[in-house]
Formats: structure tokens, C-alpha cells, sequence
């Protein structure tokens, strides 16, 4: 139980830090200066989340590591992470469909942590859970002014909706790890989420006059270290330092 | 950050309107210690000073954003890139606040922008100098932070009411900012021979940076007489460098780094340091938009700018339909 536990909460880690890191990325770079608040401020949440993730997973494993040992000392291919996460930021609208498709499903999944019965893991999810509900009120409301704004804004943003929409389907695959989780800690299985997710998803399309592409999903792939060519680079600048320099303490 | 005092150009002409009675009793509050407040009578040259200053102040903010964004990605670990995440933000924080100061003086946010992106406004010097290594994140902190700090505690006593409420915060802030500079410093410091030779390697890098931080001369200042009797100004541009070089020097000791100065000695009698000759001709290049990085920094906003246009545009064409539907 332990070790699937440990892999379970590192998930929730690396989902977190990837994101984080690529809105990272895109610091000084936001349409507004109300959007450079809100975007490094969303990203203060994700890598505090990150670090929160990773401190339970070295308590679990009991070896001895630290946070910045998940972060800074495993390869690409040890991540854990959605491929969703992974991908390059594009244009803010593109940002803004990762950000809005990752939350609804990652809401759900943290409002069950938060009532689930292993406590370290619901005191983190409820911290979490606020977070992201409001990053949510956030990136919905932009799907909205982007969707139905102009003509320039809802093609982009339908076009942005068909490049991440092939990657919503890892969200509601559960492998053996998750099963094990869920089971013991009381937790409804990924894919038991999957039709308010569609509920949400669907309204809020619907409202943003955005229609809901008919690609296919993949189901699976960097849950288990099956990336996307766009990660190795993110961890490569990720770990530049603790890699070049690997007894120094910063 | 970030007063140095920038413009040259664009001295005042004072309104007939403006009568000896009026101008001796906007002094009198002035020598009163009153806060001249948004609505209140205040010559026209008071008001271009204050607008030109708080707005060069926030332009500095959102550029002072980059040379730091540059190491957000790879800060070496997930506290410190927290810290500087939190920091940057804050810096976003202080450009929103310093405008909507600047606003209540009857300009608006859009018209500041578009002078800085027009290249027209100016911003601070230190800005346009790269950060090369982890240590610069911590000079920049240290010093950087540390000269603002210098130059902003005495603009909290500013006559202009909402600058010097604005400044209270901007502050409180700069001054954590200060200290987590000076401990990445402290731990490179004393930590690898590679991590104390970055150390070493950003303070020569920043050291006369930051000592241009405070402007011209107090000879060759041109603003200064005008500012310091309307208490804008509190202190000279010389005065407050050499305070900052006063209060760094010892902890540049502490930390076991080199000032790269040969002239740098300590006047016993008097207590200060004495310092070397500073390079204004690399000063007013940079100034110019010929420093390092000038032209990248301000193609990095102007992208930012332009690429988005849609974004704007889509969100106005939001709200315009909202308000329609509202109306129907």
C-alpha cells in the first residue's frame, strides 16, 4: 500500500510542478498586468502544491530524500505527470484550455482527497482544493471572453481546445496503483469522474459558443513515463543547477 | 526602485494662471509638512514631476521583472524558486499600485504604457544588465533591492499623498526582497568554490550598477533643487549613494567578497568610504538604450503587448456583448 500510496501522491506532484513550470515560463510575457498577478500567482500555488506533494511522498518512502529530490534528481522519464501538463505554452488562450480542462477534472479529484481517510493527504488536498476553485473561477471566465469575444479570439480558441483535448482522456484511466489508493482510502476511481467532468465541460462550452472536438483521447502515457518529446527540456532547465552542481546546497 | 531621476528634458513652464499667491501658499503646505492630496491645487510642474517620477517608478518595476524571470525556471531549488516567484509577483504588484498613483495625478495606465513601449518613457538602468548566473538572483537582491530600499525610505515622507502611502507598502516588501537577496548570498558564500566564485562574479558585475542606481551627481542633477523643495526629494542623489556604499561595504566583508574598487578605502575621521570615479559615460549609454540589454528588454514587453492584442480585443467585444444583453 505504501509504495502505491508513494506513486500516487508523487502523480499529484509532478502534475503540479509541470504546470507550475510552464506557467512559470510565462512570467513577463501575460496580456495584462492583472494576468501577471494572477498567472505567477496561480503558479506560487502549483509549485507550493508541488512541494507539499513531494514532502508526504519522502515521508512515505522513508529513505532519507526531500522535496527537491523528486524535483531536481529523477529523470524525465521517472515523471509521473499528465501529458496535458507537459505541453509547450503557445499563445495565452492555449494556456488558458490546459489550465481550464486540468482543473475541472483535478477540482474533483481533490475535493475526494480532502474527504479522504488518510489525514495528511485530505489536510493537503483541502489547502489545494481552495487554490484551485479559484483558479477555476479564473480560467473559466477567460474561456468565456475568449469563445464568444471576437472572431480572431473563438477560432483560436477552438483550435486551442482540439491540440489539448487528445490528452483529457488520461484524466479517467486508473491503473493498479490507483485502484489500490482508491480503495483504501475511500476515493471514487478516476473514471467515476469522468461524466460530471463531460457535465461541466459540455455547459460551459456550450456557453462559450465553443464546440466539443470529436478527436480521439489517449489514454495513457505520462502516468507512466511514456512523455511527449516537450519534457525532457523542461526538466533539463528545471534541474540545470542541482545537475551542474550536484554537492552544492543552495 | 527606481528614481534616479532620468529625464533631462521637458522643464517646467509655468501657467500664467498660476499666480505668486497661489505658488507661495501650495510652498507654505508644503514647508508644513502637509500631504498634497489628488484633488488639491498644485502647480502644473509639480504635478509633470511627480507623474514622470512615479511612472518611470513603475515602468522600472515591470521591466525589474525580467533580468529576475530569467532564473524563475531554473532556481535551484523549490523554496528559492518560490521566493523569487513571490518576489516577482510583488514587483508586478508594486508597477499596479505605483500606477493607479500616477493615475490620480490625471493620467491613465494606457497612456503610461504606451510611452514606455513607444520608448519615450524611461526606466531605470539597472534593468538593462543580464543575469548570468544563480548568484546575480542574489545581487540583485542584495544591492539592487538594497540601493531602492536607500532611495524609497525617505519617498514615504513624499509631500504627495498617495506616492507616499503607496511607498509605505512598496517598502515593507523591498525589504524582505533585501534579505532573501542577502541570503542567497550568504549561503553561496559558504558553500562550493564554484558557488563563492558566482558570488564573487555578480558583485563585480553589479556593484557600479548599483551605485549608478542613484543618478547623476548631485552637480550634474538637474531636478534635484526643485524636488527637494517640494519634498519630493529628501535627500540628494550623492548623499544617499554614499550611504549605500557605507552600509554595503561592511557586508561584503562579512560575506568574504571583493569590492571591485582599488579606490575603496575607509576615511577614518569621517567614518565614510571613500570610493572610486563611476563610469557615467557607461551610465548615460545605458540610459541612451545602449546598455546590454535595453532591446531586449523592451522587445520582451512589447511582445508581450502586441501578441495579445486579440486577447484585448476579444475580452472588450465580451463585455460589449454582456452589456448589450444587459440592456435588451
Amino acid at each position: 500500500m505504501t509504495d502505491s500510496l508513494s506513486i500516487y501522491v508523487q502523480r499529484l506532484g509532478d502534475n503540479a510542478l509541470v504546470l507550475g513550470q510552464r506557467m512559470v515560463e510565462l512570467v513577463t510575457r501575460e496580456p495584462e498586468l492583472e494576468e501577471e498577478l494572477a498567472n505567477a500567482n496561480f503558479a506560487l500555488d502549483y509549485i507550493g502544491q508541488a512541494r507539499m506533494f513531494y514532502q508526504y511522498a519522502a515521508e512515505l518512502d522513508g529513505e532519507g530524500n526531500d522535496e527537491d529530490f523528486y524535483a531536481y534528481r529523477r529523470d524525465a522519464q521517472a515523471f509521473m505527470n499528465y501529458l496535458l501538463l507537459e505541453q509547450p505554452n503557445g499563445h495565452f488562450g492555449d494556456a488558458i484550455v490546459r489550465q481550464y480542462l486540468f482543473e475541472v477534472f483535478y477540482l474533483m479529484q481533490l475535493e475526494g482527497l480532502a474527504a479522504c481517510n488518510d489525514q495528511r493527504l485530505a489536510e493537503i488536498a483541502a489547502r489545494a482544493e481552495k487554490e484551485i476553485r479559484y483558479h477555476l473561477r479564473h480560467s473559466r471566465s477567460w474561456m468565456l471572453r475568449l469563445g464568444d469575444g471576437t472572431e480572431e479570439s473563438h477560432q483560436k480558441m477552438q483550435r486551442a481546445l482540439e491540440q489539448a483535448w487528445r490528452y483529457c482522456g488520461e484524466f479517467f484511466y486508473s491503473d493498479a496503483a490507483d485502484r489500490g489508493v482508491c480503495k483504501t482510502l475511500g476515493l471514487d476511481l478516476p473514471e467515476d469522474l469522468q461524466s460530471r467532468w463531460n457535465e461541466e465541460v459540455n455547459e460551459l462550452l456550450s456557453e462559450a459558443t465553443l464546440e466539443r472536438p470529436g478527436t480521439p483521447w489517449i489514454r495513457e502515457g505520462g502516468r507512466h513515463g511514456k512523455h511527449s518529446e516537450h519534457l525532457g527540456y523542461l526538466v533539463a532547465e528545471l534541474q540545470h543547477l542541482q545537475r551542474s552542481y550536484p554537492d552544492a546546497s543552495w | 526602485m527606481y528614481t534616479q531621476g532620468l529625464d533631462q528634458k521637458g522643464q517646467a513652464n509655468v501657467s500664467e494662471i498660476e499666480s505668486p499667491e497661489q505658488l507661495a501658499a501650495f510652498q507654505a503646505r508644503i514647508d508644513a509638512e502637509e500631504k498634497i492630496e489628488a484633488k488639491d491645487w498644485m502647480p502644473a510642474a509639480y504635478r509633470r514631476t511627480l507623474i514622470r517620477q512615479i511612472s518611470q517608478h513603475a515602468h522600472s518595476e515591470i521591466i525589474g521583472m525580467q533580468p529576475e524571470g530569467n532564473w524563475l525556471t531554473r532556481a535551484p531549488s523549490l523554496q528559492r524558486k518560490a521566493i523569487l516567484l513571490a518576489k516577482v509577483q510583488d514587483e508586478a504588484g508594486h508597477g499596479l499600485y505605483l500606477y493607479s498613483a500616477a493615475e490620480t495625478l490625471g493620467v491613465s495606465r494606457d497612456e503610461m504604457v504606451q510611452g514606455l513601449l513607444d520608448g519615450k518613457a524611461k526606466y531605470s538602468s539597472i534593468f538593462n544588465y543580464p543575469t548570468l548566473n544563480w548568484a546575480d538572483i542574489g545581487a540583485i537582491g542584495w544591492l539592487v533591492d538594497g540601493a531602492a530600499i536607500m532611495n524609497q525610505i525617505p519617498l514615504c515622507r513624499c509631500s504627495y499623498g498617495p506616492y507616499a502611502r503607496a511607498m509605505i507598502r512598496v517598502c515593507k516588501e523591498e525589504s524582505f526582497h533585501q534579505r532573501q537577496g542577502f541570503d542567497i548570498m550568504h549561503k553561496l558564500c559558504n558553500g562550493t568554490d564554484d558557488q563563492k566564485a558566482m558570488a564573487q562574479d555578480a558583485l563585480n558585475r553589479w556593484w557600479w550598477p548599483s551605485l549608478m542606481m542613484f543618478g547623476p551627481g548631485d552637480a550634474d542633477s538637474k531636478h534635484s533643487a526643485q524636488s527637494m523643495a517640494w519634498k519630493i526629494k529628501r535627500f540628494s542623489n550623492d548623499e544617499l549613494r554614499q550611504k549605500f556604499v557605507d552600509v554595503t561595504v561592511p557586508q561584503a566583508e562579512f560575506l568574504g567578497l571583493r569590492v571591485p574598487d582599488d579606490a575603496l578605502v575607509l576615511d577614518e575621521e569621517s567614518g565614510h568610504y571613500r570610493f572610486g570615479e563611476i563610469d557615467w559615460q557607461e551610465f548615460h549609454d545605458v540610459l541612451a538604450g545602449n546598455g546590454p540589454c535595453n532591446a531586449q528588454r523592451m522587445e520582451r514587453r512589447r511582445s508581450a503587448h502586441d501578441d495579445n492584442a486579440w486577447v484585448r480585443d476579444a475580452a472588450r467585444a465580451y463585455a460589449d456583448k454582456q452589456s448589450a444583453k444587459a440592456v435588451a
